[in-house]
């Protein structure tokens, strides 16, 4: 199959082993990997921000470069909510809307792909730890729910999971939000870095680098030995 | 920033850091859940009823005049007195006539938000009425001179401590901590209020046009001794409130029971229709339904948000709400807290002045998932902070997105941005948290995160996949 | 122009722009007419037995976590006898009745002096009593739930100011379900002979207020009893 990968701009930046990582497990899978280059953003700060012309501007290249794509493959739950969920509401009444819904139909978020679509859970991945898992809101809500990371990660040799406790409760980073209401998303933040500790393991686990990003501030910050890692740099490695 | 707004960054950014507050709140909730998750799980199929609870609710608003004016000519036909007001003014003045057509002095309320809504009891208190509330958690409150903090559960903030100082205070009674024994302090002061009352005012959770009738759902028994020793009975409610049927409380009282505290049902759902009839015992002999408006068809005449109007009050989107758990019930300053109140508030009291609370989301979506009518909530925070900024958006944040826009359609600029940004990293750290750090707002709390090294697009250019073939195209 | 006028105006002039089906998100495909719950709440509503005793096992079932007492005995006079039991344990002094039924009948063999609701009564009298006794319409499976009206329970509150209310049912009183007793109610007082109140009680009073710690009988009873026969 011929894979389309959306790689927003943190991922691109901050979090590349991520994309990275992705490419590795879909091409060991014997799938042609292709990634637009010019595609940076699929246009949710602005949208989330209520500044919907400016969220349009920046999602039409998005909609027409991936209008040939097979499939496109994304590995942040919120970024693909964006593209899934969202673009069919940016866009009603303009003359995109068919497109919108067109790709809406296409967009997968990376480990509901890996189970639902192609049909694998086990990846022969080999990670000796104790990890618990944060489920990023759009992942879950928009998306695919709480059962394909759990799948992938059950396949994993020698990792063990442990669920934390409000494990669907959001981690308080939000996007602007995070700086516009900092107060409440820190202390947000602290609450799902308490309960992730809580479970002692060494790892927290989100198929959404966004909410990582948050966290893994929270709890460098806050000085914890907890460490936070995405989805697919867990099911890359060997 | 409006005065609003600064108020809520200021209660909000308090109370966040509130740990107290943070962990009562916290443990409220979790008992909540509990008690909710398996009691949902029983119904045979929660999804397709919560689908035809939206269903009956949106088919009833599409023709909401027809129902309020068959609500009223079969509620009138046994008696009722049924009175139509736009505006909160007009809603306070229908009911002062009432209470001194009666020379009424003591008046008993049963749970009311209709009535925060229209501040009934500080006009009625300064007219010289004795108002007393008499759900146990509205009752503490209006002893502790605040509003209630979350709709449902009117005083949750409380700890039994503050509630037994506040009893000795305003009662006289002994120091208890024993909640049991605190509650039967309340009873036994109320008892005598409903006894000796003239009039009661209760609110609605729902209009039922088919009969005529008012169905009101509690679990005390407040509303029920309320509605029957007075003469007077006066009943505050909503014009959304409509239901077109009798047996579509079928449905609708399960389900509120069930994402209102996780019960089957509550203690008493009881249905009203008219003052004592001929032949019955006991009753008020006047019966009072106030319909209100304040607003309402505003947030009626946008279809896009209309579905607002199905909420049932349950108060699940509050308590699953990580924003509520951590602000609170106060900080909203609003009647309606939570999700609800900060989706309706703009439309009730005007957008620019309560547009904040929608930007106060991380549009997470769990509100969404657990209303038990579907109200698209978190949609409607984007709409409404979309509305806000087509209604008046700042202009120097309009610039940045534009600006915005322009870097993201450009990845030459984009990627000469990142090479930028991994230059001026190090000097940022230098300052990072600090007055003069430009991402305060962030490094205050946070660890920034460090620009890889090499980017994913940087990493792309060089790699050829492990395939025989490379058939990747390139864009 | 009256006010009324005003907000039916304000109403159909909003109307005027439909809104969407739930969950449609406005797309116009899979457009249906809207589901209805007064017609279709059984199909979602929580499952119960098809048998009467699976109603019964249920019922029970609710009772216990409600905190409801259940007593099932095989006759009237079964029923008396328990309702003397629970007069000599709580060593009741007075009791309020209704009517001229089943309950009537308990609480009159009781030999305690009756205060009957029936024709009106004085409230600080009927709050002295210790117990009201009372019919009802039905008993909802369920739910566990108790259907009553002015008319089955002796008023609005007899079932509510006495500090203990018990029923008094029978068995063919017991229906499975929501609908059921809505469809009762229907069969009852429909089309216009509805009783000024109709409630459905499920449990003794209670509150959360405090801490979300439950305590029982806020302000209605604090205890609750169904007598079955
Ligand atoms: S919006 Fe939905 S969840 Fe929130 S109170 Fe209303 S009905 Fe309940």
């Amino acid at each position: 199959m011929k894979i389309t990968l959306f790689i927003p701009c943190f991922i691109d930046t901050l979090y590349p082993r991520v994309g990275i990582s992705m490419v590795q497990i879909l091409e060991k899978l014997g799938h042609v990997v292709t990634f637009p280059e010019a595609l940076v953003c699929c246009g949710q700060p602005p949208f989330n921000s209520g500044y919907w012309p400016e969220a349009r501007q920046v999602a039409r290249p998005v909609l027409q470069g991936l209008a040939d794509a097979e499939v496109v493959v994304i590995g942040s739950g919120s970024c693909g909510a964006m593209m899934k969920v969202f673009y069919t509401e940016l866009f009603a009444g303009e003359p995109e809307e068919a497109a919108a819904r067109a790709l809406s139909a296409k967009c997968y978020e990376f480990s509901d792909f890996l189970v639902n679509q192609l049909g694998v859970t086990d990846l022969g991945a080999v990670f000796p730890h104790k990890v618990t898992i944060h489920d990023g809101c759009h992942g879950l809500r928009e998306m695919n729910g709480k059962a394909p990371p759990r799948a992938l990660l059950k396949q994993v040799r020698g990792l063990e999971l442990v669920e934390m406790a409000e494990a669907e409760t959001c981690c308080g980073f939000g996007g602007t939000f995070a700086t516009k209401f900092p107060a409440i998303s820190s202390a947000m933040g602290e609450v799902k870095c308490a309960s992730a500790a809580a479970t002692d393991a060494d790892f927290v686990v989100s198929n959404d680098s966004s909410c990582l990003m948050h966290l893994q501030g929270l709890l460098s910050r806050e000085g914890r030995p907890l460490k936070t890692i995405h989805l697919a740099e867990i099911l890359a490695s060997v | 920033m409006n005065p609003h707004a600064v108020q809520f960054q200021s209660d909000a950014g308090r109370l966040a850091a509130d740990l107290t507050h943070r962990q009562r709140i916290q443990s409220a909730m979790a008992k909540y859940g509990a008690a909710r998750g398996p009691r949902q799980a029983l119904f045979r199929d929660w999804q397709e009823g919560r689908q035809t609870a939206a269903e009956t609710k949106w088919a009833g608003l599409n023709q909401l005049d027809e129902h309020l004016v068959a609500f009223e000519k079969n509620a009138t036909a046994r008696g009722t007195q049924v009175h139509w007001t736009s505006t909160s003014e007009q809603a306070r003045q229908v009911i002062v006539d009432i209470l001194q057509r009666h020379r009424a002095q003591r008046i008993v309320k049963s749970k009311v938000m209709t009535s925060e809504e229209i501040h009934l009891n500080q006009l009625l208190e300064s007219l010289g009425f004795q108002v007393v509330e008499s759900d146990l958690g509205e009752y503490i409150q209006q002893l502790k001179g605040e509003p209630p903090y979350h709709f449902v559960f009117p005083c949750m903030h409380l700890s039994r401590e503050e509630i037994s100082d506040l009893f000795e205070n305003h009662l006289g009674t002994a120091q208890t901590h024993d909640p049991e024994e605190l509650t039967m302090i309340a009873r036994r002061v109320l008892r005598q209020k409903y006894i000796e009352a003239d009039v009661g005012i209760t609110g609605a959770n729902f209009l039922v046009a088919e009969t005529g009738m008012v169905s009101i759902t509690e679990n005390e028994g407040n509303a029920r001794l309320t509605a029957a020793l007075p003469r007077v009975m006066i009943t505050l409610v909503g014009i959304e409130k409509i239901l077109p049927r009798l047996s579509d409380l079928a449905l609708f009282l399960p389900m509120l029971a069930t994402a209102g505290t996780g019960q089957p049902l509550t203690c008493y759902n009881t249905m009203y229709g008219g003052p004592r009839q001929p032949g019955e015992v006991d009753g008020p002999e006047e019966w009072h339904v106030v319909l209100l408006d304040n607003n309402r068809t505003t947030l009626l005449a946008d279809p896009e948000q209309r579905d607002a109007l199905h909420c049932i009050r349950c108060g699940a989107c509050l308590n699953v709400c990580p924003i509520f758990k951590n602000v609170g019930g106060f900080s909203y300053g609003t009647t309606y807290q939570g999700p609800i109140g900060s989706v309706i508030t703009p439309h009730l009291r005007g957008l620019q002045d309560w547009k904040h609370l929608s930007g106060a989301s991380t549009l997470c979506g769990a509100c969404t998932e657990t209303c038990p009518v579907k109200i698209d909530l978190h949609h409607h925070l984007l709409h409404n902070r979309r509305n806000g900024v087509q209604q008046g958006g700042s202009r120097g944040e309009g610039l940045l997105w534009r600006a915005f826009a322009f870097l993201m359609n450009h990845p030459r600029l984009y990627g000469l941005a990142v090479r930028l940004g991994r230059l001026a990293q190090p000097l940022q750290n230098m300052i990072a948290g600090e007055a003069l750090d430009p991402l305060q707002a962030w490094t205050k709390t946070r660890e920034l995160p460090e620009l890889a090294p090499q980017s994913f697009r940087e990493f792309w250019k060089n790699h050829r996949p492990a395939l025989p073939q490379d058939q990747r195209r390139s864009s | 122009m009256t006010e009324r006028d005003k907000i039916l105006q304000r109403i159909r002039l909003a109307l005027k722009n439909p809104a969407p089906m739930p969950g449609a998100h406005g797309s116009a495909t899979g457009l249906r007419a809207a589901r209805t719950a007064a017609e279709s709440a059984r199909d979602w509503l929580p499952q119960v037995g098809p048998s009467p005793g699976d109603w019964m096992t249920l019922f029970t079932k609710h009772c216990s976590d409600l905190k409801t007492e259940i007593v099932v005995v095989g006759d009237a006079a079964a029923a008396q006898e328990q309702l003397r039991r629970l007069a000599l344990a709580e060593q009741w002094q007075r009791v309020a009745t209704h009517g001229a039924g089943e309950a009537a009948e308990a609480a009159g063999a009781l030999g305690l002096p009756v205060l009957s609701t029936d024709g009106g009564y004085d409230a600080k009298e009927l709050e002295a009593c210790d117990a009201g006794i009372s019919g009802c319409d039905a008993l909802i499976a369920q739910t566990g739930s108790i259907l009553l009206t002015a008319r089955s329970g002796g008023g609005r509150a007899l079932s509510v100011l006495p500090p203990h209310h018990v029923v008094v049912a029978r068995r063919e009183q017991l229906v499975p379900d929501l609908p059921a007793a809505f469809a009762w109610l229907h069969h009852c007082y429909g089309p216009a002979d509805w009783p000024s109140m109709m409630t459905l009680i499920t449990g003794p009073s209670r509150t959360g207020d405090i801490e979300r710690i439950l305590v029982l009988g806020a302000h209605g009873p604090k205890k609750l009893t169904v007598l079955v026969y």
